[in-house]
C-alpha cells in the first residue's frame, strides 16, 4: 500500500513551518482522512443532468472521476500542489465557448479518492466567456481534490468566473491562474460554504493596460470546515482598476483565512487597487486569519484596503427580535444582508437566483 | 392586560428600578413622566425584553402570562410593542422585507395563516396612510439615511401593521419637528381602541396635548411617586420636575 509520505514524495510539500501555508494544514488533515494511504475507491454511473441550474441555459461539460484525456502540456505555478495537479492530471482540458452560452463546468466525484483536474481556457480577442464551475461529491468518505486554472483573456475580451464550492467532505487546493491583457474585463465570484478544508489560490497578472478585475467572495463555514483564500493580484502594466471584496461568515469551530497580495510594479502608474475583506465570528471557536499584504512600486497610484473582523450587531439583532422575528431568522436577515454585496457581480438572473437560494438556504437552516 | 409588581432592574451593576408598580387595563392610555435618569427608559427596556438589563425582584404579568420569561421575539408575538426611542439602521434589510417577516411570524403565534402577497401589500398601503409614510421610504434598506421623523413615523407604520394589544413608545417625540409629532400621535390614536392599550414614555408634556393619557404616572429614582390624571402632567409642565424632586426630599 502505497503512503501519503511515499505519494507526495516528488512534491515539496508544504508544512506548518511554511509560510505560504501556515494556517491550512492539508498534510494533517489528508493524514487524517487518509490514514492508509489512498484507496482505490469505488465508482458508480451518474446522470449530471441532475446537476444542472434551474432555467439556465448552458453548455455542460461533466468531468466525472478525473477521467478525461487531453494531450495539451500544463505550465504549473511554483505552488506545490499546481505542481501535484500537473504531473497527476490527464493532461489540460481545454474549456471554449462557441455559440455563446454559459458553461457549467462540473466535477463530479462518484466514490474515487483523489481526484485531479487541470483546465484552460483563453478567452480570444473581442470575445467573452461565463463559466461556472461546481464540484459534486457523491461520495461520503473524503476525497482529496486539485483542480488548476490556466486561463489567459485576450486583448478587449470578457471573462466571468464563478465557482460554487458547497460539497462536503472534499480536502481541495484549487489553483487558478488569469492572465488579462490590454483592455480585458474579468470578474470572479468564489462561494464557499462546505468542505473539510479548501484552499483557493487565484492568482491574477493585469499584464495589459485599461484592463478591468472585479474579485468577490463569500465564505460560510461552519462545522469544522477550514476555508482559505489566497488572492494575488499582480498590475503589471499602468491604467488598470481592480477591485476585490471577500466576506465570510465563520461559526462552530470552522477556520477562515484571507490573504489578498497587490503588486504595483514600478510601470504600472495611475493603476488603481482596491481591496476588502470583512469578517463576521458567530462563535467564539470559530477564527478568521486575515492579512493584506500590498507592495507598491510606483508612485503614481490609487490603492487602499481594509479588514474588518466583528460579530452580529445586537442592537440590530433586538430590533429585529422585538418585532416577532425569531432569533435564528433574525441572524440570518442579518447575515444575508451582509453577504448580498459579495454577488453583485452574478448578472446571469437564473444563476444569480441559484446563488441566492443555496446562501439562503444555508443561512436560514443554521 | 399588564400588571407590574415590585419591578426592580439594574444595568450594568446599577440598580435602576426600584420597586415600580402599575397596572394598565385595555382601553387605557398611561403616560409615564419623570426627569432625566429616573429609570423611564429602563422601564421600556425591561418590558420589551432587553438583555442588558437585568430584573433583580418583581412580577410582571401580561394577559395572564410571565412577560419577563418570554425571549423578546415571544413578546412581541404575545402583542407587545416597543417603539424605540433610537431605532437602529439595519443596511441591506428592506423595510417591507422586514415586515413581512415579522407579520408572518405573528400571525403564525395567532394561529393565522401566512398573508399572500397581494393581501400583504394591500394592508401595507392601508398603513401607510395612517402615518403618512412613502413607499419609497419603505423600499429603502430599514431606517437606513432616514431622518428623525422618518425613523419615528416608520416606527408607527410597523406598529400599525402588528396591531399589538399594549404599545410602549419610548421618547416617540424626541427629536420630531411639530408637523412629525401631529403626524405620528395621529397614528398612534387612530390605532386607540377599547381592546388594546399604550404606555407612553416621555420627559415632556408636549406629547400628551396630541395623545390624551388616561392616567400620567410621575417616575423618580426608580419608583412611581404621583399618579393622577392629565392634570398632572400640566401641573409638571407648569411647576417643573423640581416640585418632585424637593416634595421628595422633604418625605
Amino acid at each position: 500500500m502505497e503512503t501519503l509520505v511515499d505519494f507526495f514524495r516528488n512534491i515539496d510539500f508544504p508544512t506548518n513551518k511554511t509560510e505560504e501555508y501556515r494556517f491550512t494544514p492539508v498534510m494533517r488533515v489528508l493524514q487524517k482522512a487518509f490514514p492508509n494511504g489512498f484507496t482505490a475507491g469505488s465508482t458508480k454511473e451518474i446522470s449530471p443532468e441532475e446537476y444542472l441550474i434551474p432555467g439556465l441555459d448552458c453548455t455542460v461539460i461533466a468531468v466525472i472521476d478525473g477521467l478525461y484525456k487531453s494531450a495539451a502540456e500544463p505550465n504549473p505555478s511554483n505552488d506545490p500542489f499546481d505542481k501535484l495537479n500537473a504531473s497527476l492530471s490527464n493532461g489540460v482540458l481545454e474549456i471554449k465557448a462557441t455559440d455563446g452560452k454559459p458553461v457549467l463546468l462540473l466535477n463530479i466525484n462518484t466514490g474515487s479518492t483523489n481526484i485531479h483536474n487541470r483546465y484552460s481556457i483563453k478567452v480570444e480577442k473581442d470575445s467573452s466567456i461565463s463559466v461556472i464551475e461546481r464540484t459534486i461529491n457523491l461520495s461520503s468518505s473524503p476525497v482529496f481534490q486539485t483542480v488548476s486554472h490556466e486561463i489567459s483573456v485576450l486583448e478587449n475580451a470578457r471573462l466571468e468566473y464563478f465557482k460554487i464550492q458547497d460539497a462536503p467532505n472534499v480536502i481541495e487546493v484549487c489553483n487558478t491562474s488569469i492572465v488579462q491583457k490590454d483592455n480585458s474585463h474579468v470578474n470572479t465570484f468564489t462561494l464557499l460554504t462546505d468542505g473539510t478544508l479548501v484552499r483557493n489560490n487565484l492568482t491574477i497578472d493585469i499584464d495589459g493596460e485599461r484592463c478591468e478585475s472585479h474579485f468577490h467572495g463569500l465564505s460560510l463555514l461552519n462545522g469544522e470546515t477550514i476555508g482559505d483564500h489566497h488572492t494575488v493580484v499582480d498590475h503589471r502594466k499602468p491604467n488598470s482598476f481592480s477591485n476585490e471584496l471577500y466576506k465570510g461568515v465563520m461559526d462552530d469551530r470552522s477556520k477562515g483565512v484571507f490573504n489578498g497580495k497587490i503588486y504595483v510594479r514600478p510601470h504600472a502608474q495611475k493603476t488603481n487597487a482596491f481591496q476588502s475583506n470583512r469578517n463576521i465570528l458567530l462563535s467564539e471557536q470559530a477564527t478568521i486569519n486575515t492579512k493584506p499584504q500590498l507592495e507598491i512600486w510606483a508612485d503614481d497610484v490609487k490603492c487602499s484596503h481594509g479588514c474588518t473582523t466583528g460579530q452580529l450587531d445586537d442592537e440590530a439583532m433586538f430590533y429585529l427580535q422585538s418585532r416577532g422575528i425569531s432569533k435564528n431568522d433574525a441572524r440570518a436577515m442579518l447575515l444575508y444582508a451582509f453577504a448580498m454585496q459579495t454577488t453583485e457581480l452574478i448578472t446571469i438572473e437564473p444563476l444569480k437566483a441559484y446563488i441566492d437560494r443555496l446562501i439562503s438556504a444555508r443561512l436560514y437552516a443554521q | 392586560m399588564l400588571k407590574i409588581d415590585n419591578l426592580q432592574a439594574r444595568v450594568a451593576e446599577k440598580q435602576i428600578l426600584n420597586g415600580i408598580n402599575l397596572e394598565v387595563k385595555a382601553g387605557e392610555v398611561h403616560a409615564i413622566m419623570g426627569p432625566n435618569g429616573s429609570g423611564k427608559s429602563t422601564l421600556a427596556s425591561v418590558l420589551s425584553g432587553r438583555e442588558d438589563y437585568e430584573v433583580t425582584g418583581g412580577t410582571v404579568s401580561f394577559q395572564g402570562k410571565d412577560l419577563l420569561a418570554m425571549a423578546p421575539e415571544e413578546r412581541a408575538r404575545e402583542g407587545v410593542f416597543m417603539a424605540f426611542q433610537y431605532p437602529v439602521e439595519i443596511p441591506g434589510v428592506s423595510t417591507i422585507n422586514f415586515m413581512k417577516t415579522a407579520l408572518n411570524q405573528i400571525r403564525e403565534h395567532r394561529g393565522q395563516g401566512a398573508l399572500d402577497a397581494v393581501s400583504f401589500l394591500h394592508l401595507m398601503k392601508e398603513k401607510m396612510k395612517l402615518v403618512e409614510i412613502d413607499q419609497s421610504l419603505l423600499n429603502r434598506s430599514l431606517n437606513e439615511g432616514f431622518s428623525g421623523g422618518e425613523k419615528k413615523r416608520n416606527e408607527i407604520f410597523q406598529m400599525a401593521m402588528l396591531e399589538p394589544r399594549l404599545a410602549i413608545l419610548d421618547e416617540t417625540d424626541s427629536g420630531l419637528d411639530i408637523d412629525a409629532l401631529r403626524i405620528v400621535s395621529n397614528g398612534v390614536n387612530k390605532l386607540r381602541s377599547k381592546n388594546n392599550a399604550v404606555i407612553v414614555v416621555t420627559h415632556y408634556q408636549r406629547l400628551l396635548d396630541y395623545i390624551v393619557p388616561d392616567f400620567v404616572h410621575v417616575l423618580y429614582k426608580g419608583r412611581i411617586v404621583k399618579s393622577g390624571t392629565k392634570d398632572l402632567a400640566l401641573e409638571l409642565e407648569a411647576k417643573g420636575y423640581d416640585w418632585i424632586k424637593n416634595e421628595m426630599a422633604q418625605v
